[in-house]
């Protein structure tokens, strides 16, 4: 068991979760702030469309991936300001995506069964076949994005939590929100390539929707959304390489683990919150612990 | 091509086909107008670790789909409509489901084709009994959804109206959503999990953008459905490769997307619904959304 960790598919596992969990925290951060996890799943499944393709065409996955999904982000920023009650729109624009992706993946399994067991790591991860020069590929998006969010975190939130106001103010909202896009689809392809098209939303949305469950304040909010990203890739790939079963598969664990944290944040704030409400001599003195 | 008709799969998926997209279209239509378009995207997925155990366990996957299915469904009624946080309950649940599903096959030796059939869907594997099956749990769906019709309609275009004059408003949503979940499962069979929503939605919220009227959106949007569903058929038929699913979602884009950027349903002369803030005026006076709307 000891040997299976110090091996080089565990390391490689360890450092490409990482990456994914860590990139992921901080920009699923925002996507639940702003409300925006169907367009995350729309992305998800842009990113499957793409890998898919590419797998057909004989490219890098990741490479595929990251074409389409940089240009889906695109369509769907310029969009996003009139976004609200669009679920329909983007949901046929999804499904094509998805549509796009059982025709590539459907015509690659065609061609054989290793190709077929290969299409598997497309829908549900390949975190155990990431290359050193991926992860490479993986660490650079990661820096891009994390200077990208670094500076435009302070007007993204300001632009989130009062788009008028904001506007007023002369934010290039616009800009801001493809920008956004922009780096929600890095993000999301290095979910994808980790834990595949169908669990990828996991990564990206449980840990830091668990986060705000504990706290809204941005700075401990990020930080918790950092911690618990971490805690689940880490402990998902740590339980299926010394599992007690039979090896769940990464995909399983991580989606799994991201779920339980969900859930008990949930049902701790909810615990906290009606304890709270029983106890407090006036109204205000929830805001006012808020406030402190 | 007459002569494919002579095999007995393609007038079973046809027949088969040729049910779930009527009953898509009328279910479709109550899951556009009442913004349940997530729901329709999150049922199938759950659905899919129904399947997926059902194969596991040796029964027939369309139970195991339909009895997730349905729990999903119920789930997503009671929690009722404060949008955001269901959003993310309901994505973390169907991811966790998903890896779920996947864990159960990953079981089963072979596992790679029973995944991609259960969630691509397939046009081959349809039995005779298959055809029943399916046959009987639609007209029993459609027979359910024609009693609800009148009031649900009325719930969709004004709960608070229909609240106010005692209609079971929650309730409702929860059978229609049960409903939803039981032609969900038909559909998946041959659409498969990840593409069932473009059969579910697409045609209808096409057909919703073509006119008001509910009882002819509902008409237009089964016409479209029996076309594609027919036209995949035969495609994937023909050539041998061409996923069925794929066809039905790519005709269903491909007509939806100049529909909905170029075509505006008459509007009656008020422009939507108004707000009515005066105050003297009483509730009877101007007509509620739901009387405006013809019912048929």
């Amino acid at each position: 068991m000891l040997d299976l960790i110090a091996s080089d598919l565990f390391r490689n596992a360890v450092a490409a979760g990482t990456i994914a969990a860590i990139t992921s925290a901080l920009v699923g951060y925002f996507v639940v702030l702003r409300a925006q996890a169907f367009a995350g799943e729309a992305l998800t499944d842009i990113c499957f469309a793409g890998s898919a393709g590419a797998a057909l065409a004989g490219f890098n996955p990741l490479l595929g991936m990251l074409a389409f999904s940089l240009t889906g982000a695109l369509g769907l920023g310029l969009l996003s300001n009139r976004a609200r009650g669009r679920d329909v729109e983007i949901g046929m624009a999804l499904s094509m995506a998805t549509g796009l992706g059982v025709l590539f993946l459907s015509l690659y399994a065609h061609h054989s069964a290793s190709h077929a067991t290969a299409g598997m790591s497309l829908l549900f991860g390949s975190i155990l076949s990431v290359r050193p020069e991926e992860i490479g590929l993986m660490l650079l998006c990661a820096i891009l994005v994390i200077i990208v969010l670094g500076l435009i975190s302070r007007p993204l939130l300001f632009a989130t939590i009062d788009p008028v106001a904001a506007r007023a103010r002369g934010l290039p909202t616009l800009l801001l929100s493809v920008s956004f896009m922009l780096i929600l689809a890095v993000a999301v392809a290095m979910c994808v390539l980790t834990i595949g098209a169908l669990l990828a939303l996991s990564l990206l949305v449980a840990p830091p929707a668990a986060a705000l469950r504990v706290s809204r304040r941005p700075n401990r909010a990020i930080a918790l959304s950092v911690l618990f990203g971490l805690a689940v890739a880490w402990g998902g790939i740590l339980a299926s390489f010394i599992g007690p079963w039979k090896h769940p598969p990464i995909g399983f664990s991580i989606s799994s683990l991201g779920a339980i944290v969900y859930l008990s944040a949930y049902i701790v704030e909810k615990r906290t919150r009606s304890l709270s409400m029983r106890s407090s001599e006036h109204p205000g003195k929830e805001v006012m612990d808020e406030g402190r | 091509m007459l002569d494919l008709l002579h095999y007995q799969f393609m007038r079973n998926a046809l027949i088969t086909g040729s049910i779930v997209a009527v009953l898509s279209a009328a279910v479709g239509y109550f899951i556009v107008a009442r913004s349940l378009t997530f729901a329709a995207h999150a049922i199938p997925n759950i659905g899919f670790a129904g399947a997926a155990g059902a194969v596991l366990v040796g029964i027939f996957p369309v139970y195991g789909f339909f009895a997730f299915a349905l729990a999903a469904a119920v789930g997503i009624g009671i929690m009722g409509t404060r949008a955001h946080e269901r959003d993310i309950v309901v994505a973390v649940l169907m991811t966790f489901a998903l890896g779920l599903g996947f864990l159960f096959l990953s079981l089963y030796s072979g596992y790679a084709q029973r995944v991609y059939g259960i969630l691509f869907g397939s046009i081959l594997g349809i039995s005779a009994q298959n055809v029943l099956i399916t046959g009987v749990a639609a007209a029993i769906d459609l027979v359910l959804l024609l009693a609800i019709y009148r009031p649900l309609l009325f719930c969709t275009v004004d709960p608070q109206a229909a609240a106010a004059r005692g209609l079971p408003v929650a309730m409702l949503s929860v059978l229609f959503l049960a409903l939803a979940a039981l032609a969900i499962s038909l559909s998946a069979q041959m659409m498969g999990a990840l593409l069932v929503f473009t059969l579910l939605v697409g045609p209808a919220a096409t057909a919703n953008r073509l006119t008001r009227r509910p009882g002819i959106t509902i008409l237009i949007a089964a016409l479209l459905g029996l076309t594609y569903v027919w036209v995949g058929i035969g495609a994937a038929a023909l050539s041998g490769r061409l996923p069925v699913s794929f066809m039905v979602s790519a005709l269903a884009f491909v007509v939806y997307l100049p529909v909905r950027l170029w075509a505006r349903p008459n509007r009656n002369k008020k422009t939507g619904p108004t707000l009515n803030l005066d105050i003297t005026t009483t509730g009877r006076d101007a007509p509620t959304e739901a009387e405006e709307c013809s019912i048929l």
